[in-house]
C-alpha cells in the first residue's frame, strides 16, 4: 500500500443543523491524531441536531480508529445526540460495539488536590514516620535479641551464609574503598598544604590529614560505600525473596527471617565496616604522602609525624565508629528489605530507601560520637 | 472432637485495607481428602488459603488445625501447629541461594537431630518422589517453573507434614506437566494419607484430583457451591457455578462483576 492510499481522510459538512463525518482510509495510531483534532474541532463548533458518520471507505479500523468513533459517540450523547453509524463494514460494527457505552461509563476523573487533602497527607506521612520509627526500634530490639541468641549458641549461626555475605560485603569492596581512601587523603592533604604553606607549616599536614582520615573520613566514607554498596544489596536481597514469597515460606516453616537473614548480614556488615576502614585509612595516608614527597618531604618525615600525631585512641575510636556504622547500615537494609512491598518496582523503592536511611543514620551517629568523644576527651 | 475433620474454618471474616474479601465463612476438611478452593481470579482463594497458614491475621472468625487455632496460638503451640503443614506457593519459592537439596535439607536441620547423611538421604527420597533426584545439585535458578513446583512440595514434604497446602499447583504449566503434578497429588495423597488443599481454577485437574470443593464469590464474598465436582456440576442451582463446570463465558456486564 503507498503511504498516500494510507491516508486517512474525514469531510465533515453540516446542512440545516445535521452534522455529517465522512471518514475514509486507514484508521490507525498514526493517522487518527490528525482526524482527531478536526473531528473535535467540529463537535465543538457547531449547535447540531443530529450527527451521521458515514464509514463505508474506512479500510482499516484498530484501537485508535474505534476511539474515534467513540468519542464522536459520547461527545454526541452528552449534547443528548445518538450518532448514526452508517456503511461501517460488519468487523468495524462489531468491534465498536465490544465498547458499550455504559462500560466506558466509570473512565476515572482525576481529582485535583485540595487544601484539606494536603492537611490530611502530611498528616498521614507524619504518623506512617512515626510508625516508621517505632518499626525500626522494635526491629532493633529484635536484632539485638538475635546477637545475644547466637552468642549464647553460637552454633545456631549458618556459616556458610556468613561467609557467602561476608566476601560480597568485605574484600569485593576494597578496590573501590582503597581508591576512594587514596583520593581523598590526597586531596585534603593537598588544600591542606595550600593553606598551611601561607604559615610555612607545611609539615603539619601530616598531622591534620592523618587524624581526619583516622578519626573521621575513613570511617565515614567506608560506611557510605558500604551503604552503596551492601546495605542496598540487603534491601533488594531480602526484598526479592518478599516478592517471591520466600519470606513466607519461612515464616511458615517455622524459620525465623531475622535469625536466618538478617543476623548473618549484621554480623558480616559490623565487621567488615572496620576493617574496610582501616584500609581506607591506609590508602588515605598513602595519598598525603604523595602530596608531601611532591612537596619535597621525605617519607620518614612524614611517617614520623603521622605517629606521633596519632594516638591509639583516635584509631580506637574510628573503628569503633565503623562497627556502630557497619551495624546501623546492615540493620536499615535489612529492615528495608523485610517492609517490601508488592512487585519490583517495590524491591527498587527498598533499596532506595536502604539508602538513604542508612547515610541518613551514619552522619546522625557520627554527630552523636563527636559530642560524645568530645566529653570523653577521646 | 471429631477424628475425621483436621481444618475448620469458622466464620472466616478477612479483608485488604478497607477492601472485603471474605465474608464470614465456614467449611471443614476431612482428614485425608482432596480438598479443593474454586473460584474466578480475585475471588479471594489465595487470600483464604494465607489465612489457613496463618500468614494473614483475619478481621474476625478462626480456622483451626486439629481443634488447635491458627490465629491465637503462639509459642510452643504455633511451633507445633506449624509442623503439621507444608506450603507449596504459587511461585515456588525455593530459597535462591541453596541448590534443591539444601532447600529440603533446610527443614530437617532445624528441627530434627538427623545427622547430615541420613538429612541429605531424606532429601534425596522426597526429590525422588517428585521426579528430581537427579536436579539435586541444582540451584532453583537454573530449572524450569514446573520442576520448581515440583521441587517445592518435595520441601514441603520435608518434615512429613499431615496437610500440604498448595497454592495453584498447575497454573503456567503445560497440560502434560500438569497432569503429571496431578498424578503426583493423588499418589502422595493415597501412599502416604497426607489432607491436600488445593487452590486452583484448572478444571481439568479439579475434576481428576478433587474430592470436594469449595467455590468462593468475588460479589457476594461467601462460598456459593461445597460439594463433590461432577455432583456440582449436575445439582447446582447457582447459574455461575455451572457456567464454570462447563466452561462457559458469561455475558460481558456479567463477566466483569464476577471476574
Amino acid at each position: 500500500m503507498s503511504p498516500l492510499q494510507n491516508r486517512a481522510h474525514c469531510e465533515e459538512s453540516v446542512l440545516d443543523g445535521a452534522l455529517r463525518f465522512k471518514i475514509s482510509g486507514h484508521l490507525d495510531a498514526q493517522s487518527v491524531p490528525e482526524l482527531w483534532s478536526e473531528v473535535h474541532h467540529a463537535l465543538k463548533a457547531k449547535t447540531m441536531a443530529s450527527v451521521t458518520v458515514e464509514g463505508s471507505a474506512i479500510s482499516y479500523c484498530d484501537g485508535a480508529g474505534i476511539a474515534l468513533l467513540v468519542y464522536i459517540r459520547r461527545t454526541a450523547r452528552d449534547a443528548g445526540i445518538v450518532v448514526d453509524f452508517h456503511g461501517l463494514e460488519a468487523d468495524i460494527a462489531d468491534l465498536l460495539a465490544l465498547f458499550p457505552e455504559e462500560t466506558l461509563a466509570s473512565v476515572p476523573v482525576a481529582k485535583l488536590p485540595s487544601w484539606s487533602d494536603l492537611v490530611g497527607r502530611i498528616g498521614k506521612s507524619f504518623s506512617e514516620g512515626l510508625v516508621g520509627i517505632g518499626e525500626q526500634i522494635v526491629f532493633l530490639g529484635e536484632v539485638m535479641a538475635g546477637l545475644f541468641r547466637i552468642i549464647r549458641h553460637p552454633s545456631q549461626l549458618r556459616f556458610k551464609d556468613l561467609m557467602v555475605i561476608v566476601e560480597a560485603s568485605g574484600p569485593r569492596a576494597l578496590p573501590i574503598v582503597g581508591m576512594l581512601g587514596f583520593l581523598i587523603g590526597l586531596i585534603i592533604a593537598f588544600q591542606g598544604a595550600i593553606l598551611m604553606k601561607q604559615f610555612g607549616a607545611e609539615i603539619y599536614v601530616a598531622d591534620s590529614s592523618g587524624l581526619l582520615m583516622a578519626r573521621e573520613l575513613g570511617p565515614l566514607i567506608t560506611a557510605i560505600i558500604v551503604a552503596g554498596r551492601t546495605g542496598s544489596a540487603f534491601a533488594a536481597e531480602i526484598g526479592t525473596m518478599k516478592v517471591n514469597e520466600e519470606l513466607d515460606a519461612f515464616s511458615t516453616m517455622g524459620l525465623d527471617p531475622v535469625r536466618f537473614l538478617v543476623i548473618p548480614r549484621v554480623i558480616a556488615a559490623s565487621f567488615m565496616t572496620p576493617l574496610l576502614t582501616v584500609f581506607a585509612i591506609l590508602f588515605g595516608l598513602a595519598g598525603g604522602a604523595v602530596v608531601m614527597l611532591g612537596m619535597g618531604y621525605p617519607l620518614v618525615t612524614y611517617v614520623n609525624r603521622v605517629i606521633a600525631a596519632l594516638s591509639p585512641a583516635d584509631y580506637v575510636g574510628g573503628l569503633f565508629k565503623a562497627l556502630i556504622f557497619g551495624f546501623l547500615i546492615a540493620a536499615s537494609g535489612c529492615l528495608c528489605g523485610l517492609r517490601t512491598g508488592e512487585g519490583a518496582s517495590a524491591v527498587g523503592h527498598s533499596a532506595t530507601r536502604a539508602v538513604v536511611s542508612s547515610i541518613m543514620l551514619v552522619v546522625l551517629a557520627d554527630g552523636l560520637f563527636a559530642v560524645l568523644f568530645f566529653y570523653l576527651g577521646i | 472432637m471429631n477424628n475425621d475433620i483436621i481444618i475448620t474454618v469458622e466464620e472466616l471474616t478477612a479483608c485488604y485495607g478497607e477492601r472485603l474479601v471474605l465474608d464470614s465463612i465456614s467449611f471443614e476438611v476431612n482428614r485425608g481428602e482432596i480438598f479443593v478452593i474454586l473460584g474466578g481470579s480475585g475471588c479471594g482463594k489465595s487470600t483464604l488459603m494465607k489465612h489457613m497458614i496463618g500468614l494473614y491475621k483475619p478481621v474476625a472468625g478462626d480456622i483451626r488445625i486439629d481443634e488447635v487455632s491458627v490465629v491465637a496460638s503462639v509459642g510452643a503451640d504455633r511451633d507445633a501447629l506449624i509442623r503439621k503443614f507444608g506450603v507449596m506457593y504459587q511461585s515456588g519459592a525455593l530459597f535462591g541461594s541453596m541448590t534443591l537439596l539444601e532447600n529440603i535439607c533446610l527443614p530437617l536441620e532445624e528441627f530434627t537431630d538427623l545427622s547430615e547423611e541420613a538429612r541429605e538421604l531424606i532429601a534425596c527420597m522426597k526429590l525422588g518422589l517428585v521426579g528430581l533426584a537427579e536436579f539435586a545439585h541444582h540451584m532453583p535458578s537454573e530449572i524450569s517453573g514446573g520442576m520448581k513446583k515440583r521441587a517445592a512440595i518435595a520441601r514441603a514434604m520435608a518434615l512429613d507434614p499431615e496437610i500440604l497446602f498448595l497454592d495453584e499447583p498447575s497454573a503456567g504449566l503445560d497440560p502434560v506437566t500438569a497432569a503429571d503434578l496431578d498424578e503426583l497429588i493423588i499418589q502422595l495423597s493415597r501412599s502416604l494419607g497426607i489432607t491436600f488443599v488445593i487452590v486452583t481454577h484448572e478444571l481439568p485437574s479439579i475434576y481428576k484430583v478433587a474430592d470436594r470443593i469449595i467455590m468462593l464469590d468475588a460479589k457476594t464474598k461467601k462460598i456459593i457451591a461445597e460439594g463433590k465436582p461432577e455432583e456440582l456440576k449436575e445439582t447446582t442451582e447457582n447459574e455461575w457455578v455451572r457456567d464454570f463446570f462447563n466452561r462457559k463465558g458469561t455475558s460481558a456486564g456479567k463477566g466483569v462483576e464476577n471476574g
